[in-house]
């Protein structure tokens, strides 16, 4: 399963840093990664791949939400279809 | 993928208040019946527990996943008057407490299908289920009731009605201590579709499969949102945008419900595409079409921008999804629209042009409040108007009217929850007791020779 993980918010030291961490030591693998900031407000999207993940996606989901919570920023994991089937004819 | 489109579909959800209004499970209870009414009641209980037992489960999972709310989890059934009359002593109480029952056990907030259809004509198990219901809307919290009382190829049974107006005022009368609640969950219907996944005329046909599964996506915060852009510019553009906003939030409830019934096991029925409003400032489709450039909903030109707004979010959702059905378009019911009860406060938002506005959009009169002393005969030919509506012009109407029994003109009913509250709007004075007394059916219309 692929997804994509948002994180909007503050821009600060180390935040890529910290959600590649939990990523990797879960086994899910970043396929795409794009960011840009505007004023203060950064955001950043990423392309992931959950096939090997070690845990479920709500654990992941509920992790990176708890670091959001932490580091002042909204961070979301979604699973990838919605956004295509949405946008794309 | 692209960026801007991700942070759309973001801002749509926590913004906009896009949802998922409701996945709503259709359950098959005809191979419920037995000549034993209790044996009858205890196999549709166990149907409906056992294929429900994991709906709230997979839903809440799927709208943690996609990062879309679902607001409501609903069960419709079988219209229980076809199920419960081959029983020889059908208790249908009894079969309404048994509907709750089954939704509390499952976690369900509402259950649709305490139905009966006598478009044409009544049989005994009718007529016992519709006069149950005063005491079986009183003695149930989740049970939604809807009986169909006229169609385009039968015409409309004014027996039923004439019954009707006092049902709802004795179901009015059985729930006065709460503003007359029990009222907000029936509604009366001409030519009721099988598959509306809605509350409260929600009700899983006899057409249908055994188990399936029907989404009502919703989303009025999004469309004006996208109006918002086009200020000022030619009806063209507005159709367009509201075609384009329609199709998104199609797709995103398309893959939601084919994801829920894959996961349940059980085939996808429908996508039901309505602007169904809230209470809740943002939410509101009077508000749209205050947007599309009305001062006030209830203005001249209001059913023009509905029938436009309805129209387009057809289009855009059909394109979207080769499974569209329901009732598709908007709903206007006024308690539930924070945009229609401000109008309806102001006094712009009448009952006549409630009534125009439903010629032209889903459904009909819904979620007005009246006074409690109307009298019986007002309220059924306020029935037998709207299901005029929709017999000539092939469209689903309903009734759903709140008569609060204690209140009348000015003050509020207050009804709660997604339910919200509502000025008691007035009715015109005139008896129409005459009409109603006449009885017998108004015969199916011409089907040519159309102006």
């Amino acid at each position: 399963m692929k997804a994509i993980v948002t994180v909007i918010g503050g821009d600060q030291v180390g935040i890529i840093a910290s959600i590649s961490k939990i990523l990797a030591d879960r086994s899910i693998n970043i396929e795409d990664v794009n960011q840009t900031i505007m004023g203060n407000s950064f955001t950043m999207m990423m392309l992931v791949d959950l096939t090997d993940a070690e845990v479920s996606f709500d654990a992941v989901r509920q992790e990176l939400a708890e670091m959001g919570t932490m580091m002042s920023l909204s961070i979301r994991i979604q699973r990838e279809e919605i956004f295509m089937s949405m946008h794309q004819v | 993928m692209n960026n801007q489109q991700i942070l759309e579909t973001i801002r749509m959800v926590e913004e906009e208040k896009l949802d998922i209004r409701t996945v709503t499970m259709g359950i098959n209870l005809l191979d419920c019946s037995d000549s034993d009414d209790e044996t009858a009641r205890k196999r549709a209980y166990a149907k409906i527990v056992d294929k429900a037992e994991k709906l709230v489960e997979t839903a809440d999972a799927i709208a943690r996943e996609f990062g879309i709310p679902i607001i409501n989890k609903r069960i419709s059934v079988t219209p229980i008057a076809l199920v419960a009359q081959a029983s020889k002593t059908p208790d249908f109480v009894k079969w309404a407490e048994m509907l709750d029952k089954a939704a509390k056990k499952v976690g369900v907030n509402f259950i649709g299908g305490f139905t009966a259809l006598v478009q044409k004509g009544m049989t005994p198990g009718d007529l016992a289920l519709i006069e149950s219901l005063p005491v079986a809307l009183l003695k149930t919290d989740r049970v939604c009731s809807s009986v169909n009382v006229g169609d385009t190829r039968s015409g409309i049974n004014m027996d039923a009605v004439r019954l009707l107006g006092s049902t709802i005022l004795g179901i009015a009368e059985h729930t006065k201590e709460a503003d007359s609640i029990g009222c907000a969950k029936f509604v009366v219907f001409c030519n009721a579709v099988e598959d509306n996944p809605f509350m409260a005329g929600a009700f899983h046909g006899p057409g249908e499969g055994d188990v399936i599964i029907n989404v009502g996506v919703s989303g009025p915060g999004v469309v004006k949102s996208a109006l918002e852009k086009v200020k000022g510019e030619s009806f063209e553009a507005v159709c367009e945008i509201i075609k384009k906003t329609a199709f998104k939030i199609t797709r995103a409830g398309e893959l939601i419900g084919k994801t829920a019934a894959e996961r349940l096991g059980v085939d996808f029925g429908v996508l039901d595409l309505s602007l169904a409003p809230t209470p809740e400032i943002g939410d509101s489709v009077a508000r749209i079409l205050e947007e599309i450039g009305v001062d006030v909903c209830g203005g001249h030109g209001t059913t023009a921008a509905l029938a436009l707004l309805n129209d387009a979010v057809k289009k855009g959702g059909i394109m979207a999804s080769s499974h569209v059905g329901g009732l598709s378009g908007a709903f206007i019911p006024v308690s539930e629209d924070e945009g229609m009860i401000a109008a309806a406060v102001s006094g712009e938002l009448t009952l006549d042009k409630l009534e125009a506005m439903t010629c032209v959009c889903s459904v009909g009169l819904d979620m007005i409040a009246i006074p409690g002393s109307t009298p019986s005969e007002t309220i059924s030919a306020m029935i037998a108007d709207e299901a005029a509506i929709g017999m000539i012009n092939h469209k689903t109407t309903a009734v759903r009217i709140i008569p609060v029994i204690g209140k009348g003109v000015g003050e509020m009913a207050h009804f709660g929850g997604l339910l919200g509250y509502a000025p008691i709007m007035p009715t015109h004075k005139s008896s129409s007791a005459r009409l109603i007394a006449r009885g017998g059916r108004i015969p199916a219309p011409v089907h040519s020779f159309k102006n």
